[in-house]
């Protein structure tokens, strides 16, 4: 008997900043650049605006990697507001590393509106990296399961 | 020390000076204290030895509504809580008389049980000794053999935002470094820590115990009890749940924990909670510079303030393998 062997998709989460991330997203889209279709893009006003909890919510419902894009620093359309998101997440996810998690799971990238190619190759590359290891099964809610 | 602080609170309240003292009160059993207030007429049941362990800074943010102004003994860790809790307009400093008292290290209950010491009825506290009067006879230790986890690291000194000092300043040296056992959490793989994690934190009831005594914690409307949130105070459901809400307690207290260590005193589960707020601390001191919440008024909290050139989580995340 053939055993069919699935290839593992995961389900990526990316919070793109309304000024710079969504817009990159959107430049690439229209220069026709491909990155996978397993990032599922939330619109956020800023970086900043992302809480430790959306995170983990996120992992909560299934996703197997984060990533959050926000504007270069000292680029920011609120002029400070993806620092604050620097220091955040740099906390945060090293404290997801220290109970365990994956640390190749989540990501800060900074993407510009222009930058349409990092954008992609960004996407491409943390797909790759998601896809490798594997499952989410350290952060995830057995009851969310489908 | 403990007349001591009776007499003065009498002082202060018969001079009309203060109408209330928040102190500690012994309940059924010597090792069971509590918090109280205090007033003239059981001035005399207040007690300060080696089990009155509770912070009682967070009691401020509710005792300072009421009318008066009440007085409060500060222990070295209290100080800190006390000057965070100012800092963050969280009760009216002109309601407070605060007093700053030594401490010789606290002992917990638990952990003599654990080494064999039952029914205890007296303490005699000393700098060096600590003689526990029992059913079964006296047994004198070595502060150093008993003192609690959270007290090993304390150097003694009070924030300096209290009123007046009772007794003497008793600075010592710590007994141990407090990020010791972080590093050796950081060093292990992330199979390990997570297995060691998963082992603790699945022992959680979801008691929040933790989160009602921190001082830091004094949100009045708490994002654990919003019901609307689907992470409501309820017994955790799925590992989930215990991971999402420790982690939650504990970045919502980073860079504003004053490491007191009650957060793993409270703890029924003995779950060893300051280790996350811990983490917090060696990170924030690693990455923004040394910093201590409570210690100062002024300063901004490393999570309220950056700097152009700090670091990327990138640099940071993973360099502890």
């Amino acid at each position: 008997m053939q055993v069919n062997e699935e290839k593992f998709e995961p389900t990526i989460v990316a919070f793109c900043c309304n000024w710079c991330s969504y817009a990159g997203a959107d430049l690439s889209g229209t220069n026709r650049l491909q990155y996978p279709a397993n990032v599922k893009i939330i619109r956020v006003p800023c970086s900043c605006r992302v809480n430790p909890m959306f995170i983990l919510r996120a992992f909560q419902r299934g996703a197997d990697g984060v990533i959050l894009c926000g504007c270069h620093p000292g680029d920011c359309h609120y002029t400070t507001g993806n620092y604050f998101t620097r220091r955040r997440m740099t906390l945060l996810f090293s404290m997801l590393e220290f109970l365990g998690i994956e640390k190749e799971r989540t990501r800060l990238e900074w993407v510009s509106a222009a930058e349409g190619a990092k954008f992609a190759a960004t996407m491409n590359d943390f797909v790759a990296t998601v896809t490798k290891l594997g499952k989410n099964r350290r952060l995830e809610d057995l009851r969310c399961k489908k | 020390m403990q007349k001591m602080m009776q007499d003065r609170a009498r002082e202060l309240l018969s001079s009309g000076k203060v109408d209330r003292v928040l102190g500690w009160i012994e309940g059924d059993f010597v090792y069971d204290v509590t918090p109280h207030v205090f007033r003239e007429n059981d001035i005399d049941q207040l007690i300060y030895h080696s089990f009155a362990s509770q912070n009682l800074s967070k009691y401020l943010v509710g005792e300072t509504k009421k009318d008066g102004v009440i007085a409060v003994f500060l222990r070295p860790c209290d100080s800190y809580s006390f000057v965070q809790l100012l800092k963050e307009h969280r009760f009216d400093r002109e309601k407070v008389y605060a007093i700053a008292i030594p401490c010789l290290g606290k002992v917990d209950a638990e952990d003599l049980r654990a080494m064999g010491i039952r029914g205890i009825t007296g303490v005699t506290d000393g700098k060096e000794r600590i003689i526990l009067h029992t059913l079964y006879g006296d047994v004198e230790k070595e502060k150093s053999e008993v003192i609690a986890e959270r007290c090993r690291k304390c150097r003694g000194v009070h924030a300096p935002y209290f009123d007046e000092r009772l007794g003497e300043e008793l600075t010592k040296e710590p007994l141990t470094d407090r990020f010791e056992m972080v590093e050796k959490l950081e060093k292990m793989t992330a199979e390990e820590r997570f297995a060691f994690w998963q082992d603790e934190l699945s022992r959680c009831i979801r008691c929040n115990a933790c989160r009602n005594v921190c001082p830091a914690c004094t949100c009045e409307k708490c994002v654990f009890d919003n019901a609307a949130s689907g992470i409501e105070n309820k017994a955790p459901a799925s590992s989930f749940e215990e991971q999402n809400f420790h982690i939650i307690r504990a970045f919502h207290v980073a860079g504003r924990c004053t490491d007191c260590g009650q957060c793993s005193r409270v703890c029924p589960q003995g779950i060893p909670l300051h280790l996350l707020n811990r983490k917090f601390i060696k990170d924030i001191n690693s990455c923004y510079g040394e910093y201590r919440a409570g210690a100062d008024l002024e300063e901004k909290a490393p999570l309220n303030r950056f700097d152009v050139d700090d670091c990327e989580p990138g640099d940071v995340v993973g360099k502890g393998e």
